[in-house]
Parts: C-alpha cells; sequence; structure tokens
C-alpha cells in the first residue's frame, strides 16, 4: 500500500525487540495492524478489509 | 559462520533476480544496547552478495541523528527500502522494517526489495482505486514476531 500511495508509510515491528511499542499498541497477538496509532485490527486480513480499513482509518479523522 | 545455508542463498538469489533498479536498504544501527544490530548487518550483508542492483547504507542512530530523523527511526535495528526515481533520485515509499529481519520478516523483506525495484504493489486493481482516495499522511504498522 506504501507503493501504491505516497500518503501511506508501512513499518513491521519485530514485537519481541520492542515492548514498549507492544505494551504502548496493547499488541495481545500477532500479526496485529494498527492504522494512524488508532484503528486496529487483530490476525491476518484479506486484502480488501485491510485495505477498506486504511481508507476508513482516514474518513475518521475528518 | 554465514546466515544462508548455501540452498538459501540460492534461493535469495532466485528470488531478487529480478531487481534490475537500485534498491539501498538504508540500516539503522547503534553500539550499545542493540542485541541485533550486528546480526541485522550481516544478514543484509548476506543478501546484497546476491543481487548487484541491492546495496546497504549504514547510519548510526546515535551519532547521526539527523539522516535518522529523515527516515524516521527511532529504534534500532531499523531498515528503510528505498528505490530510485526514473530520473535517478532517491524514492522513498516509506516501507521501514523494525527489528532483525528474522523468520517471516526476512521473506517479507526479499519481497519489499522487489516490490519497491519494480514499483508494483501487487494488490489488485480496486483495492488500489480505493487507497486513491487516502490524501492524509496515514501510517501503518504490522507487529509481527520471527515464528
Amino acid at each position: 500500500m506504501a507503493i501504491a500511495n505516497p500518503h501511506i508509510t508501512a513499518t513491521v515491528v519485530e514485537a519481541t525487540e520492542f515492548p514498549d511499542l507492544v505494551r504502548r499498541y496493547q499488541v495481545t497477538g500477532v500479526p496485529k495492524i494498527v492504522i494512524n496509532d488508532s484503528t486496529t485490527l487483530l490476525g491476518a486480513q484479506p486484502e480488501d478489509v485491510f485495505v477498506s480499513a486504511v481508507v476508513a482509518a482516514q474518513d475518521q479523522e475528518r | 559462520m554465514p546466515f544462508l545455508s548455501d540452498p538459501e542463498r540460492a534461493e535469495v538469489t532466485k528470488m531478487l533476480s529480478g531487481v534490475d533498479s537500485p534498491v539501498r536498504l538504508v540500516f539503522a544501527t547503534q553500539t550499545f544496547s542493540c542485541e541485533l544490530c550486528g546480526d541485522t548487518r550481516r544478514i543484509l550483508d548476506e543478501v546484497v552478495e546476491t543481487q548487484p542492483h541491492v546495496s546497504v547504507d549504514e547510519l548510526n542512530l546515535v551519532l547521526d541523528t539527523a539522516r535518522a530523523a529523515e527516515y524516521g527511526f527511532s529504534g534500532a535495528p531499523a531498515i528503510a527500502v528505498v528505490g530510485t526515481d526514473p530520473d535517478g533520485s532517491e524514492w522513498d515509499p516509506g516501507i521501514r522494517f523494525l527489528g532483525a529481519p528474522l523468520g517471516y520478516e526476512f521473506s517479507n523483506l526479499l519481497e519489499a526489495i522487489t516490490r519497491v525495484a519494480s514499483r508494483e504493489a501487487g494488490l489488485s486493481p480496486a483495492s488500489v482505486d480505493k487507497l486513491a482516495h487516502v490524501t492524509k499522511p496515514t501510517t501503518i504498522q504490522v507487529f509481527s514476531t520471527p515464528t
């Protein structure tokens, strides 16, 4: 998605090495997806669900 | 002792064989309190040995704060996968790996390299259309573990 849209950045976080981030985002299982520090999805997601969540996260902030 | 066995190196070479434009792995490291920084550098060195278009560009998170900020690095080890525009200038699509690229993250890193090189996101046309509606800075973080 970061390749498809210049406004999007994507970071993969290795959870065991960054316990402070795990605590901050309350990661209880992996994969966990955090969009804009607010929207979260737990578990692997189908592409359309993931993309829709990214678009919706932007709308929520308007 | 190398990280990659001979068959693994052959597989990495095959996966990256289509890379035909420069990709830079900007690698943030720090000297102290970074158990996996040394391992990460060695892994990246073994990857770039398989593909002449891929290079490692190391920066010290503590000493080189300006460049660390430019790439948004806040911890180490971290990697930015940076490509090249058709005019030869840097193209940073905003793809980062925080932590050592082991296990699943290793194959994700290889995929990121090939996708940044080809500038092909690998999404369906419907997804690309939907994403065109994203016009504000948006961050996606995916928490993962090596196994």
